[in-house]
């Protein structure tokens, strides 16, 4: 038998549940919190870039939902736009490239009383963790994953993206992008994540409405927000924004959201396509069905203590 | 004394009982045949009789089929290892008796399936041969359906028999394992068992008994390691892990699977490595630290992320079940060449802690520590176990859960100020606030794998990249202080120095008991700490003329294996020497003083 070399820490004991939820009363005599008090670091970004429009935005959420530091939780990978939690005055990780999806859902089924809010870009998304977003989709484990989707990567200097359509000269297809992009709604839609909305950042009003519909959703909810890099792909967007010549079209008030043909056909409109919420259904989360799997096995082991519970099995094993 | 069989069957023949000190049992047959069923039985009871046991076993990666073994070793003594040599052979085919002969002692028993067996006479002259039908046996006994399942219990029945064994208890053993909604499954073992017991063995001219063991203080438990280490995350009061299904690591998955929600807690099967790890450290970032693990290729997928956790200083459990490698390599056999991945695996200069557990009973307690360590220190810690000790069964003694369980649930305390990689802490040792937490000043930490200052914003500044680097290794020596002293087995001085870690101890152990049996100055030393290693080594190897590394792994371009090289490096001794092999199975004891015999004559 070997000796404990180190001491843990005291703590209350009693039966460990897998969360203590912390006990702040979200209401009360704490007021909202100013966007002063949310915004942490200057953003890094290019003067211009789309992603800004995003970051306000979500400080208008926090404002608008009255969410405290506490409670927000900002989680991205690496990327231009995954740099959004240093900018964000609160609880907050930034790891790795393509896995802040799986990251999140440690946070998610682990901390049902935090909602986690994931940021990242296309790549990010769609190329190096584009797996984790069609099984964090598919499991639909509660959380709001907003790409913002620049059809380029930015931070290592103009390279094709996932998203970059066909012809796009970048550092690596200088000729023109060769390869068929992904097209983020029908790959959010087929992968079956239960609210796939869309967005862009020129027109703000649009971008918080979606954000607090995703936040609402009871699952895996997808944003694909278009933020343009003036850098390396101006004028993407263009197409989309009233104020460029373009067209913003919203999803057409007859569209229903929990028709998955429609809005797959609606995820296949040539660009600049549709806005707004194009797939919404009520699915059970892997959050609540894991919650169902403990609450049958917790059943039988009501009143017991941990070690009385372990101790169950260790004499079978005499 | 008479302690094996070869002896008590050569001292006076007119004896009908002999009495033994322990029993090397090898069962060979097909991987369906329920030979370890077999073996896990006789442990189990063995167990249950305060005897000590160990077992060893192969399983053949194909998915259903090929031959298979299962050893087991049960003593009235201390037993250290699976055994060298069998006592007995049970073989149910021809190639499990052509195949395993050779693993017999001379003068032992090789108890066979007539129905399939084919003795050879030259064998015949230094073996003792029994012949039973036991496949035919099996099939009149159950009631002629033509199948001969059950086999392997109406085997079990003529051991019992040859063993003198606790019929009651193995009665109450094959109740409570086939006891369940079928009653005639339970009723058909019996009849299987009871054929076996009864069936008249008139070739073999006496039975055997086992001396009677030590009194232990404690009730003893049976398992294999990797029930240890899961049941011993769970007394650590892990609640979440998360994975991806590996051999022979699933089945530490499997169980947290199925036991962590009585707990409230939860294992997810997520959809690769690299995303169980991810979800783990996520975990542990909300506030418990959490578990992931694998075997072989799945370590390699894991380092990215593990370098996160080293630079974020993020509390982690990993485990790493070793398995023959590199690549796929050898999926169920074992050896020791993890512990560079280990110890050095990833980018970037990434100090981590690895514990490598000895035995079972180590296991469960190697995890608790892990936990604490990963807790006090902000740190990801490997528990580096084998193949080996993960499927060998041990009994030992039942540890005391209401004292060693804990609860590590997350503190949500409201703090003033809070910076997590702060540099002026007397300490130096980061500890992070689950989100949820509230810190009054408003300023609030993240945690990233980009270099950063005291709040976990980037930096580019190179005196601060210089200290954070610091801090991250200092803490780790600082760890080595608490490590428990060091004591060799055996005399603190001698000849030679059998430096081991892992599964090896308990075959260096015996190999030690051998040689100073026969006046051999030759001592032991288990290695569990692989990093950072425990101070004041080289105090112990100032007694000893040699310091052979016994692994289970290459001993590389420059001659030593992956143990030998990091203690030259730090002891620049050159008296370190290996002794390795890579063919897959566990050591020998007689393989292992062989070598050193001959490497301490080499004058290199």
């Amino acid at each position: 038998m070997s000796t404990l070399s180190t001491e843990v820490p005291d703590r209350n004991a009693g039966n460990i549940a897998v969360v203590n939820a912390p006990t702040t009363s979200a209401t009360g005599e704490r007021k909202g919190l100013t966007k002063k008090e949310i915004a942490a670091d200057h953003p890094t970004w290019c003067p211009g870039c789309g992603d800004f429009s995003v970051l306000a935005l979500y400080f208008k959420l926090i404002e608008k939902r009255k969410i405290w530091h506490e409670k927000i939780t900002t989680v991205a990978g690496i990327g231009c736009s995954s740099r959004f939690p240093y900018f964000v005055q609160a609880h907050g990780a930034h790891f790795i490239h393509g896995r802040a999806l799986p990251f999140a859902s440690g946070i998610s089924l682990s901390r049902p009383d935090l909602h986690v809010f994931v940021f990242g870009g296309d790549g990010d998304a769609f190329s190096i963790g584009g797996n984790h977003f069609n099984h964090t989709a598919r499991k639909n484990v509660k959380m709001t994953y907003c790409v913002m989707d620049n059809w380029v990567y930015g931070l290592t200097k103009k390279q094709t993206s996932p998203t970059s359509p066909l012809g796009f000269k970048s550092k690596t297809d200088q000729w023109g992008a060769v390869d068929y992009p992904i097209n983020p709604m029908k790959q959010a839609i087929s992968a079956g994540a239960t609210f796939v909305a869309r967005t862009t950042h020129t027109n703000p009003n649009h971008v918080l409405q979606m954000m607090e519909a995703a936040m609402d959703h009871d699952g895996f909810s997808f944003i694909e927000c278009l933020s343009e890099c003036v850098e390396f792909y101006e004028g993407a967007f263009d197409a989309s924004n009233p104020r460029k010549g373009g067209v913003f079209n919203e999803v057409p008030k007859t569209h229903d959201v929990t028709d998955e043909l429609a809005a797959y056909k609606l995820a296949g409109e040539p660009f600049p396509g549709s806005f707004g919420i194009f797939y919404k259904v009520s699915k059970p989360t892997k959050n609540a069905k894991e919650a169902e799997i403990n609450k049958s096995f917790q059943a039988k082991t009501t009143g017991m203590k941990d070690w009385q519970i372990l101790q169950k099995n260790f004499d079978r094993m005499k | 004394m008479s302690d094996t069989i070869a002896e008590a069957s050569s001292s006076g023949g007119a004896q009908k009982v002999g009495k033994i000190n322990e029993a090397v049992i090898r069962i060979a047959g097909n991987s369906q045949d329920g030979i370890q069923a077999i073996g896990g039985f006789l442990a189990r009871l063995a167990g249950r009789s305060e005897q000590e046991v160990m077992t060893f076993m192969t399983i053949p990666s194909t998915i259903s089929g090929g031959p298979s073994i299962f050893q087991v070793r049960i003593g009235s003594g201390e037993v250290l290892s699976a055994g060298d040599e069998a006592d007995m052979l049970l073989c149910f085919y021809q190639h499990s008796y052509e195949d395993h002969i050779k693993s017999l002692k001379l003068g032992g028993i090789v108890l066979y399936d007539a129905d399939h067996v084919q003795p050879r006479s030259d064998w015949e002259e230094i073996y003792r041969h029994v012949g039973v039908n036991i496949s035919s046996l099996t099939v009149e006994a159950v009631g002629g359906t033509g199948r001969d399942k059950g086999k392997n219990i109406f085997a079990m029945g003529l051991l019992a028999k040859i063993f003198d064994l606790n019929v009651p208890k193995l009665t109450k053993l094959i109740e409570e394992r086939f006891g369940g909604k079928d009653p005639t499954i339970v009723q058909n073992a019996l009849v299987c068992f009871n054929g076996g017991y009864n069936h008249s063995l008139e070739n073999l001219l006496k039975t055997y008994q086992f001396y009677a063991p030590e009194k232990k203080d404690r009730h003893q438990v049976v398992m294999n390691g990797n029930e240890a280490l899961g049941y011993g995350l769970i007394a650590a009061g892990v609640r979440f892990g998360a994975g991806y299904p590996i051999t022979p690591w699933s089945d530490i998955m499997e169980l947290l699977r199925r036991e962590l929600p009585k707990y409230g807690g939860s294992f997810i099967q997520t959809e690769d490595e690299i995303a169980a790890i991810s979800m783990a450290i996520g975990a542990s970032y909300g506030g418990r630290v959490a578990v992931t693990g694998s075997s072989g290729p799945g370590i390699s997928l894991k380092t990215e992320a593990l370098g996160w956790a080293v630079m974020a200083e993020m509390p982690l459990v990993i485990v790493d079940v070793q398995r023959g490698g590199p690549s796929t390599g050898m999926p169920t056999n074992i050896e020791q060449s993890d512990l560079n991945i280990a110890c050095f695996g990833g980018h970037g200069d990434s100090p981590r802690v690895v514990i490598a557990p000895t035995s079972v009973e180590d296991c469960f307690y190697t995890a608790i520590e892990a936990v604490n360590i990963a807790r006090k220190y902000s740190t990801p810690v490997i528990i580096l176990t084998d193949q080996g000790i993960a499927t060998r069964i041990e009994a030992f003694e039942e540890p005391n859960l209401e004292k060693v369980c804990q609860d590590i649930s997350p503190n949500f305390t409201t703090v003033a100020d809070h910076k997590p990689y702060d540099l002026s802490k007397p300490d130096g040792i980061t500890q992070h606030l689950a989100p949820g937490t509230r810190i009054e000043s408003g300023k609030y930490p993240i945690v990233t794998g980009l270099e950063h200052d005291e709040l976990g914003h980037p930096t580019g500044s190179p005196k601060l990249h210089q200290e954070m680097t610091a801090k991250r290794r200092n803490k780790l020596r600082k760890l080595a202080w608490e490590f428990p002293k060091l004591k060799t087995y055996g005399p603190d001085e001698g000849q030679i120095l059998l430096v081991g870690w892992g599964s090896s101890q308990g075959p260096i152990r015996e190999a030690v008991d051998r040689a100073r049996g026969i006046g051999e100055a030759v001592s032991g030393l288990t290695i569990k700490h692989i990093n950072p290693l425990p101070n004041g080594l080289e105090e112990i190897f100032k007694g000893f003329h040699h310091i052979f590394v016994v692994e289970l792994n290459d001993e590389g371009i420059y001659g030593y294996g992956q143990l030998a090289s990091l203690l030259r490096a730090r002891y620049c001794d050159a008296r370190i020497r290996g002794i390795n092999k890579s063919d897959g199975l566990t050591w020998k004891v007689k393989e292992i003083l062989d070598r050193a015999r001959a490497l301490a004559s080499d004058k290199k």
